[in-house]
């Protein structure tokens, strides 16, 4: 660690990964009650669970990501951070807010929650991924826009890189799609509309910048490739991101009442967005392949690799695979979508974050790598966690195939729920592989505590 | 990549390219904006005040945490973006949410009892209504949704 405030990443790391855990708890209750219906009901009805499953994701995601700025960008920079005083303040309150959040989604009904936290003021809630309280939504602009502050004066005073510049644009474009969330409409097709300026806008454009200036951070330090030859690589990646991402939020406008001719841009540009994925991919290979140094930690740069590899999977491949406006008519809001965004998070966003984790933890506790013991057990979290995620695609993928069929092609065409029960063996398929998923993220999570023989070389 | 393409170049290909299509994207919104208006029944909302009504209540009980309206949403039960034409009628629905049992059925995928008043009851249907009769060009598939 060469500048003494990196180590505020500390606690947002911690407070990610804690996040984590109760995520994918959540994951599997709601995992549970596909196949027995009634499981904590009406306790933890299936929309509180998703509430919690969904939104815990998306924080810990902007805790990791608010981590990896605070510990890259003073390295980048050549400065010591603006405010670690801030950075502390702002850890506090975000997770206190999420905190409450959580427990105000658990313990009160969602109607009553959104009485007593002024809805009626302006309702922002009840829609998917923006359920949070109007509060608790104030005070992600608050944080958001205090971190900005203290990530902009930091790069201002210091060296402006490639990477620090792309991370810097991306968490901009995060904070500002995110005040759509503000706006809701009546008009059910508007809503839906500008709904998607947070939603995709985020996944499918600037969250990308971030992913990859990520990348590319832990990609020069592993690797000691030339700083000149990544910084143009992340320059052709984002470039090939946005424009390709932005006109393909059409892939969300074909039937919401939004006009035809988004059909046809929509299926073009969305057809293209693996193309920024695969180039990761090489990316990513290429580097390490050409390293010039021999870095300790193993482990980062399997995390590495991996996010290339299954960003391309599970954003590129299963993305591709109902992008289309023709074989979306049938496949839109089945299991078909839940199989992509599984992968897709896990691939992209999960795995950068655990990328930068695996990079600068042991840093921040004061040695180059992990031992050896240590790394082999992180690296058996990373085998467990990324098939196990490979399975529930795979079978999510399965019984959206079914239900399509079903549902919407077959000459007698079954009623929901009497489809959802013929894919049932699917769903217990995917529960089980969520509890192979839990024991990998156990054993990733007791790598932190393995000692042995440390590496001396600093 | 060596030669004349240098980081610079791929810097300036980025904010041209990112700009340029920027523009496009907001041309075609514009362009969505002037034609949503033959398409997304707003006359409706203007003629009854009850819709919007309907629409918070939709939003303040989470119902997009388990079902999807015109495919958007929670995978976990029906699409109710035509519910109205599945089951028949505004009443037929309003029976439906009346009668889930409170403690859910043995073993099953349950809809919580949510105790609405007639007057809420009456909103969600004509929301619902209002959503069916949206141009969606012809999605669902059919009427299972």
């Amino acid at each position: 660690m060469q500048y003494k405030s990196q180590a505020v990443a500390k606690p947002y790391f911690v407070a990610a990964l804690a996040l984590f855990v109760a995520q994918i708890l959540f994951g599997l209750v709601m995992g549970l009650q596909y196949v027995v219906g009634d499981f904590l009901f009406p306790a933890i009805p299936f929309n509180v669970a998703r509430m919690v499953h969904t939104n815990a994701l998306i924080v810990w995601l902007l805790m990791g990501f608010m981590g990896a700025a605070y510990y890259l960008v003073p390295e980048e920079s050549e400065t010591e951070l603006h405010s670690p005083k801030l950075a502390i303040a702002l850890f506090w309150i975000f997770l206190v807010a999420a905190g409450l959040t959580v427990v105000g989604y658990l313990t009160v009904p969602y109607a009553t929650l959104a009485k007593m936290t002024g809805n009626d003021l302006l309702p922002t809630m009840g829609r998917e991924f923006l359920e949070q309280p109007l509060l608790t939504k104030v005070g992600i602009v608050v944080v958001a826009l205090a971190f900005l502050f203290n990530i902009s004066m930091t790069i201002l005073k210091g060296r402006k890189t490639a990477i620090n510049t792309v991370l810097l644009i991306g968490l901009w474009g995060l904070a500002i799609m995110f005040l759509f969330s503000f706006y809701n409409p009546d008009n059910v097709v508007k809503d839906k509309f500008y709904w998607w300026w947070v939603v995709h806008l985020w996944v499918e454009g600037v969250w990308e910048l971030i992913l990859g200036s990520i990348l590319a951070f832990v990609l020069i330090k592993i690797t000691g490739v030339d700083r000149e030859v990544i910084e143009k690589w992340l320059y052709v990646i984002i470039t090939l991101t946005l424009v390709t991402g932005i006109i393909g939020t059409g892939h969300h406008y074909y039937w919401i009442g939004t006009p035809e001719y988004w059909q046809i841009w929509g299926s073009i540009f969305s057809a293209l967005e693996p193309i920024p994925f695969f180039a990761m991919t090489l990316f990513a290979f290429n580097m390490v392949n050409r390293r010039r140094r021999e870095h300790p930690n193993k482990a980062a740069t399997l995390w590495a690799l991996g996010t290339g590899v299954m960003s391309f999977l599970g954003a590129g491949v299963w993305g591709f695979l109902h992008t289309l406006a023709p074989v979306n008519f049938y496949t839109h809001g089945t299991q078909i979508t839940a199989a992509h965004g599984h992968m897709a998070f896990y691939g992209a966003y999960v795995m950068v974050v655990l990328t930068i984790i695996s990079y600068a933890m042991p840093l921040m506790r004061g040695r180059a790598a992990n031992s050896n013991k240590a790394q082999v057990v992180e690296m058996w979290g990373f085998w467990l966690m990324t098939v196990s995620i490979v399975f529930i695609t795979l079978f999510l993928t399965g019984a959206g195939i079914l239900q399509v069929w079903l549902q919407r092609i077959s000459d007698n065409p079954m009623p929901f729920m009497v489809a959802q029960e013929q894919a049932n063996l699917f769903y217990w398929m995917r529960e089980w592989t969520g509890v192979a998923f839990l024991v990998g993220l156990v054993v990733y999570l007791a790598s932190f505590f393995i000692k042995g023989e440390e590496k001396a070389t600093a | 990549m060596s030669g004349s393409f240098t980081t610079t170049t791929a810097r300036n290909i980025f904010y041209g390219g990112t700009l340029f299509f920027l523009l496009v994207f907001l041309a075609l919104t514009f362009q969505n904006e002037e034609i949503i208006p033959k398409r997304d029944r707003r006359e409706m909302l203007a003629a009854n005040p009850q819709i919007a009504e309907g629409k918070k209540l939709w939003e303040t009980n989470n119902c997009i945490g388990c079902h999807t309206l015109l495919g958007e949403g929670a995978y976990f039960a029906p699409e109710l973006g035509n519910v109205v034409v599945r089951l028949g009628s505004k009443e037929a629905v309003k029976a439906f949410i009346q009668g889930r049992p409170a403690e859910g059925i043995p073993g099953r995928r349950s809809m919580p009892q949510f105790n609405f008043s007639d007057k809420d009851l009456d909103a969600i249907a004509d929301f619902l209504e209002y959503v069916s009769k949206i141009d969606a060009s012809k999605w669902p598939p059919n009427i299972q949704g």
